[in-house]
């Protein structure tokens, strides 16, 4: 039961082939029995699942069901889930509970009848790209547990590909749901930004924070992708849109696709296994009658440099709010109130957290505004304008997630920069606020999962779900499972 | 460009962080490294290209300044409190700022 896809656990639930407590309770047990090993949750509570569960099984009977009621999921710890501790990973918010619900929490969770089987653990504040920056310590990898899981959304990831949920919410600020899926062989889905309400998200750098979904199948990511965005006037940002099935295109057939290759994700950078694997990948999808042609993104190059101004730029501003006063971490001792403003945050914080404090209140300090911040946001305009002229004549965009397959714990961590260079290939469609996906195309020598990137045009994330499935439906790539999954 | 210790602790300073010596050092190396990639992107010619604050070209949204919650009972203030490290009387302590 727990390895079906989202479609198959709704008919079994919808014809009480199985209640929603068992199917839960399955789940829950695999969580006892494996998270020692992979540290996927931060919070887990059983009680409050299964209540949960009981409410989707009167649902269910009452025949008052949504085809998602009942399914139980795990929530990235950066959602607000009124009574649960919300921890963004961070011993800032260790002991903060959350007064409300995030509005994907409240759509997935009260509306569409999802069972929130915990909350997964995360880099601190979304910031890293191996889980390692959480305060709750470090998430592993599944397919190898002395290997990271990717990040931010690490424990996310790390969670459905063990099994432990069929499905996780995730949120991609440059890269955090493409980039651990990846990693751990997973489908994960980012989606145009505005579309995904971010209220009650926890903010990192809000003008790229989306919030998006992470499961085995690119059809199971339709199906809570659907179910997730829409306009929401709590949101600022919110794109004021009719609602959208994401799941309506899945079946099309990719006779005439136009794949668009952009030759800078073809160069150095990614190694070879990596590659061999995503040639092959388009192998297949012309076998499936999809056209191919080389574009060229001149400026994607800038990306990682642009985006470590905005992104931080953004969180120095974000995480002011964190003062010891109203909520999260305040200093046992100090002298005064600037005094307690400065050694709480400094307890608070982890150390990747401070150092983009640091960077972000650099670049927008008197003096360097100009050369850095607005220089950057110049280069991000760019950016966007090399997408817009590459989807002239392609349908989607086709490359590696990930330079290249799930690294040691340990390995990049004392190097920021090369920790920041594993985002390559993600960060530029976040800065042009386009839908992104990350679907499995193969292993590398030591087994490990290989991801393959499929970038949509704006508000187009039907399009690359219907390419992923169309894959996926020639492919099982998808499908296979780490020794642990057993 | 490159950081000095002062710099950093002035950085530090305005983004209210506390840095001792020893970490001042590595945040100021590691800063440099940081700064040594953001830098690639100086030498490109932007000029006459509009800044891109935001992904979509959006405007706020407004509406009619008039109430649409109200908490007369006070739950939602007291789940709010609860997280505050020092509460009383529903209202959040800080340490004296005034004489």
């Amino acid at each position: 039961m727990i390895y079906k896809s989202l479609t198959e656990l709704g008919t079994a639930l919808a014809a009480r082939k199985i209640s929603s407590v068992e199917l839960s309770r399955l789940f829950l047990e695999r969580i006892r029995r494996l998270n020692p090993l992979l540290n996927a949750f931060i919070t887990v509570d059983e009680e409050k699942t299964l209540a949960a569960a009981k409410i989707a099984d009167e649902r269910l009977a009452a025949g008052d069901a949504h085809p998602l009621t009942g399914i139980p999921l795990a929530q990235k710890d950066i959602f607000c889930a009124q009574g649960w501790k919300t921890t963004c990973g961070s011993k800032m918010l260790e002991n903060f509970t959350a007064p409300y619900d995030a509005t994907v929490v409240e759509r997935l969770e009260r509306e569409a009848g999802m069972v929130s089987l915990g909350k997964a653990n995360m880099d601190e504040f979304a910031m890293g790209s191996s889980n390692e920056t959480s305060c709750f310590g470090p998430v592993s990898n599944p397919w190898d547990t002395t290997r990271v899981p990717g990040g931010s959304s690490g424990g996310s990831a790390a969670a459905v590909a063990a099994y432990l949920a069929p499905a996780a919410t995730g949120t991609d600020t440059g890269g955090s749901i493409r980039q651990p899926a990846a990693l751990c062989g997973l489908t994960g889905i980012k989606p145009t930004y505005g579309l995904v309400s971010r209220y009650g998200m926890i903010a990192f750098a809000s003008s790229l924070d989306q919030g998006g979904v992470i499961a085995h199948r690119a059809e199971d990511c339709a199906l809570v992708l659907s179910a997730m965005t829409g306009f929401d006037a709590k949101d600022s940002t919110s794109l004021d849109r009719p609602a959208e099935d994401h799941a309506r295109n899945l079946e099309a057939p990719l006779k005439g696709l136009r794949i668009g290759l952009p030759k800078e994700f073809f160069g150095e950078g990614a190694n070879a296994e990596v590659m061999a694997a995503v040639e092959a990948a388009i192998g297949q999808y012309r076998k499936l009658g999809a056209e191919t042609v080389e574009v060229t993104l001149p400026n994607s190059r800038l990306a990682v440099p642009a985006y470590y101004v905005i992104a931080p730029a953004e969180a120095s501003s974000n995480l002011s709010r964190f003062d010891g006063v109203r909520y999260g971490y305040r200093a046992p001792e100090y002298a005064d109130l600037t005094d307690m403003y400065k050694k709480s945050r400094s307890q608070g914080f982890g150390a990747e957290v401070k150092r983009r404090i640091l960077i972000g209140t650099y670049v927008l300090s008197h003096g360097y505004y100009d050369a850095y911040y607005l220089q950057a946001q110049r280069i991000r305009r760019l950016i966007a304008g090399d997408f817009a002229e590459a989807f002239k004549v392609c349908d989607v965009l086709l490359g590696p997630t990930s330079p290249t397959t799930a690294f040691k714990q340990g390995e990049k961590s004392a190097d920021p920069v090369e920790m920041y260079l594993s985002d390559i290939y993600t960060i530029a469609v976040n800065l042009a606020g386009l839908p992104g996906l990350s679907l499995p195309c193969g292993f590398d020598a030591q087994g490990l999962p290989i991801g393959l990137q499929l970038i949509g045009n704006y508000f187009e994330e039907a399009r690359i779900l219907n390419a992923a499935h169309g894959f996926q439906q020639a492919t099982d790539w998808h499908v296979r499972q780490p020794a642990m999954a057993a | 460009m490159s950081l000095t210790l002062s710099e950093v602790q002035r950085i530090a300073h305005l983004a209210r962080l506390e840095i001792d010596e020893a970490g001042a050092e590595t945040a100021r190396r590691q800063l440099n490294d940081i700064f040594r990639l953001i830098e690639t992107m100086q030498a490109v010619n932007t000029q006459g290209v509009e800044p891109m604050a935001h992904a979509q070209d959006v405007h706020q949204r407004l509406r009619e300044d008039q109430v649409t919650h109200t908490d007369a009972d006070g739950a939602l203030r007291d789940r709010c409190l609860v997280n505050a490290p020092e509460a009383e009387a529903g209202l959040y302590l800080v340490p004296k700022v005034i004489e």
